[in-house]
């Protein structure tokens, strides 16, 4: 299962919870106090970074991986 | 209806009942709670709900929840317990929720005389919260006139979305007279929203009386109520033009409308040369003067506010044309006289007739005021535990040019 | 993205909301709409959000019901009036450390003493955030706040006893680390036929933080991780160096709430 990282960058405001409990080191906040999520390809979908996001910035949603995608 | 006996505490309770109020929240304080009493045996039996609550701020926080809710509401106190619900009377005053809060006053400040009669909250009933606000109180000086005002500030409280001071005294709310009930009031009904969540419902504008439709919680609006200087929509916003203009309406809404809220009653005023200004309980007594004065060829008459605040500036102001010389009496150290001299604006002498002893006024003791202001003396008049006090008014001198 | 159900729930035009980066109280409040979003009963128009004053309290302008924004420590009388004017509506309470236990703390026990049917959420940071970080009735001993430069030295309250000894018929408490765990312990709350009490403790990286070598959201929330222990592993062994959540305590006496008590008043009166 991999995670498909969105971002509502309106509401980010850098405060490092969710790249601090990410298992992956997916995301940094960067220069200017937003979230990137800097290698999408090893987020694992684990939701460590939505569940304690305190301002509703960062979501994942769980996608097949391609694959099992082409077999549906 | 039959007449019955009945005390004005009691008066207030079945009053504010008849008008619609189904919520009290209070806590036991001398000379008030026998309207909290009412209400606990009453209010079941209509399936109303009664709550004694912890302290005077809770009891006022309380009444202000269910009155968002949607029930008409009351509380009731005394000076000390009145102090305590300042904080929450001006929540109301900014968020605009009806409410009627009785003040049954006695001697301040702070304890001071817990079962002895005083008018000397009138200055608490415009200014105890801070910050500018709007308020109404009026002041009732017979058991029946006790009912009959519960039901107006009931009324009022719901048209205007206000809080509403009912301004009762020990006098009256102790006093047991005989009275018969109206058969039927009237009764004004909350209004509803004019429009629907999806047609972009706003719960803070006010329709032209500069009044808003604000709807009850439950009712599906999502409204949002704050004591923060808010919008239209009702959330806070930081901003001079919405603050001042916030500020101003609370104001004019009830400036706007003195005709309809302001109520005085003249007695003997047809050919009088002086007036006697009085309210509430001491109105009793200062009619009886007024009477005796009469018989005794002064030609004066009285003027009793029923409606203390919005205060009757045009009309006293009127009446300051009319007579030589205005005798404010009134049971404190000297308070509504102040709201006098500033309506009549040095058009006439107003002398004051003031006591603070705990008892309440002879009508020799005003009748004697009123002699001397009719021989046009220039005093004011304590009256003492042991006697007559005249006392030169350096305010009065300055304000009339005093011939002294 | 799917779009999250719970966002329904939230007044879309007034997010991004006003917390400092890092704050809890988003954490706490998006608990709070997930536990109502679990309960089919409870929906928009039948429950409303009563907050006092603080940073805590701003959360109620940011849900999507009635919402009730009160004056400083006066949210549970407000909320008692609405309950029993309405017994049919929902009402929740969220809160703060000053706002409940120092300003609001005789409207706090004496809700718990009636058994209010209310469900009293309390974001428990430890310190005044709005007006700066003052020390407040739950800031632990020896940490430091603008009004406590040399570290506290007035003891602190325990809100989850207090509540319990002054009557609430469940009373629980959990973190901001513990998200789902939060959400579980204010669901049981709002399902309570009773006065229900939750202690979320919250993280405020601004203002006790910054006082008190703790600048980092992420390493507080991670500390609470640490430091917190489900009830029945601290009832084992219970040391200060843990503190336990879970439902610390819940009725099974059956107590009667206070409308359903009021109800048998007006029968008794003969009222309709």
């Amino acid at each position: 299962m991999k995670g498909k990282i969105s971002v509502k960058e309106e509401r980010c405001k850098g405060c490092g919870i969710c790249s601090y409990f990410c298992p992956k080191q997916v995301l940094r906040v960067d220069e200017l106090g937003k979230i990137r999520v800097i290698k999408p390809e090893d987020c694992i979908a684990c939701g460590q970074c939505e569940l304690r996001c305190p301002d509703y910035a960062i979501f994942v949603d769980r996608v097949a991986e391609q694959k099992e995608k082409s077999e549906v | 209806m039959s007449a019955r006996l009945m005390q004005g505490n009691e008066a207030v309770a079945e009053g504010a009942l008849k008008a619609g109020v189904r919520f009290f929240g209070g806590y036991p304080i001398t000379p008030s709670t026998e309207i909290a009493e009412g209400m606990a045996k009453l209010l079941p039996k209509v399936g109303g709900t009664f709550i004694q609550m912890e302290d005077e701020i809770a009891s006022m926080g309380v009444v202000l929840g269910a009155s968002l809710a949607g029930r008409k509401v009351l509380t009731a106190s005394s000076g000390p317990g009145i102090s305590l619900k300042q904080e929450l009377i001006g929540y109301a005053a900014a968020a605009e929720i009806p409410v009627v809060i009785v003040n049954v006053q006695r001697v301040g400040p702070s304890t001071g005389q817990p079962t002895a009669p005083s008018q000397s909250d009138v200055m608490q009933a415009r200014w105890g919260t801070h910050g500018d606000h709007s308020i109404i109180a009026i002041s009732p000086w017979s058991v029946r006139e006790a009912f009959d005002l519960a039901v107006d500030a009931v009324n009022l409280a719901e048209r205007f979305r206000t809080p509403v001071i009912l301004l009762m005294d020990e006098i009256v709310g102790h006093l047991r007279e005989r009275v018969e009930l109206p058969e039927s009031i009237e009764i004004y009904e909350r209004r509803k929203p004019k429009s629907t969540r999806a047609e972009g419902y706003q719960p803070y504008k006010p329709d032209e009386d500069l009044v808003p439709n604000i709807a009850n919680f439950g009712e599906g609006f999502h409204i949002h109520v704050t004591g923060l200087i808010h919008d239209e929509t009702g959330f806070p916003v930081g901003s001079p033009k919405v603050t001042e203009e916030s500020i101003r309406r609370l104001h004019e809404k009830i400036d706007r409308a003195g005709d309809e809220i302001i109520k005085v009653e003249e007695s003997f005023m047809d050919d009088a040369e002086f007036a006697v200004v009085s309210f509430g309980g001491t109105a009793r007594t200062a009619y009886e003067a007024v009477a005796e004065a009469r018989n005794r060829g002064i030609k004066i008459g009285m003027v009793r506010l029923i409606t203390i605040f919005p205060f009757a500036d045009k009309i006293l102001n009127d009446l300051a044309s009319r007579v030589k010389g205005i005798l404010v009496a009134e049971l404190n150290y000297g308070q509504v006289v102040n709201e006098v001299r500033r309506a009549v604006n040095g058009k006439c002498p107003v002398k004051l007739c003031a006591k603070y002893n705990m008892q309440i006024f002879e009508p020799e003791e005003i009748l004697k005021a009123i002699e001397d202001l009719a021989a046009n003396q220039d005093q004011t008049y304590t009256v003492h535990s042991t006697g007559f006090e005249k006392v030169k008014d350096p305010e009065e001198v300055e304000n009339t040019g005093g011939d002294d | 993205m799917v779009e999250r159900s719970y966002e329904k729930f939230f007044r879309q035009n007034r997010l991004p909301h006003l917390w400092c980066p890092g704050c809890g109280n988003g954490i706490a409040m998006k608990a709070i709409v997930q536990a109502i979003e679990k309960i089919p009963e409870l929906n928009q128009d039948n429950t409303v959000i009563v907050s006092g004053i603080g940073c805590s309290s701003r959360a109620s302008g940011y849900m999507d019901f009635d919402t009730l924004h009160t004056a400083h420590g006066r949210a549970i009388p407000f909320a008692t009036g609405i309950k029993l004017a309405n017994p049919k509506l929902n009402v929740i309470v969220i809160t703060g450390d000053g706002d409940c236990t120092a300003i609001g703390g005789n409207h706090f026990i004496h809700g718990c003493r009636r058994n209010i049917d209310l469900t009293v959420v309390l974001f428990n940071n430890n310190i005044y955030g709005m007006t700066g970080g003052q020390a407040s009735p739950m800031t632990p001993l020896g940490k430091k706040a603008t009004t406590a430069p040399y570290g506290s030295i007035d003891r602190p309250f325990n809100a989850c006893h207090l509540a319990e000894a002054a009557g609430a018929t469940y009373v629980a408490r959990s973190t901001a680390y513990h998200v789902q765990h939060l959400v579980t312990m204010i669901t049981g709350g709002i399902k309570n036929h009773g006065f229900s009490f939750i202690e979320a403790m919250v993280q405020c990286p601004t203002a006790y933080g910054r006082k008190n070598k703790m600048t980092d959201p992420a390493k507080m929330l991670e500390w609470m991780k640490d430091t917190a222990q489900m009830k029945n592993v601290w009832d084992k062994n219970p040391t200060d160096e843990k503190f336990p959540i879970g439902v610390l305590y819940q009725s099974t006496a059956g107590e009667i709430d206070y409308s359903s008590a009021y109800e048998k008043v007006i029968e008794m009166a003969g009222g309709i």
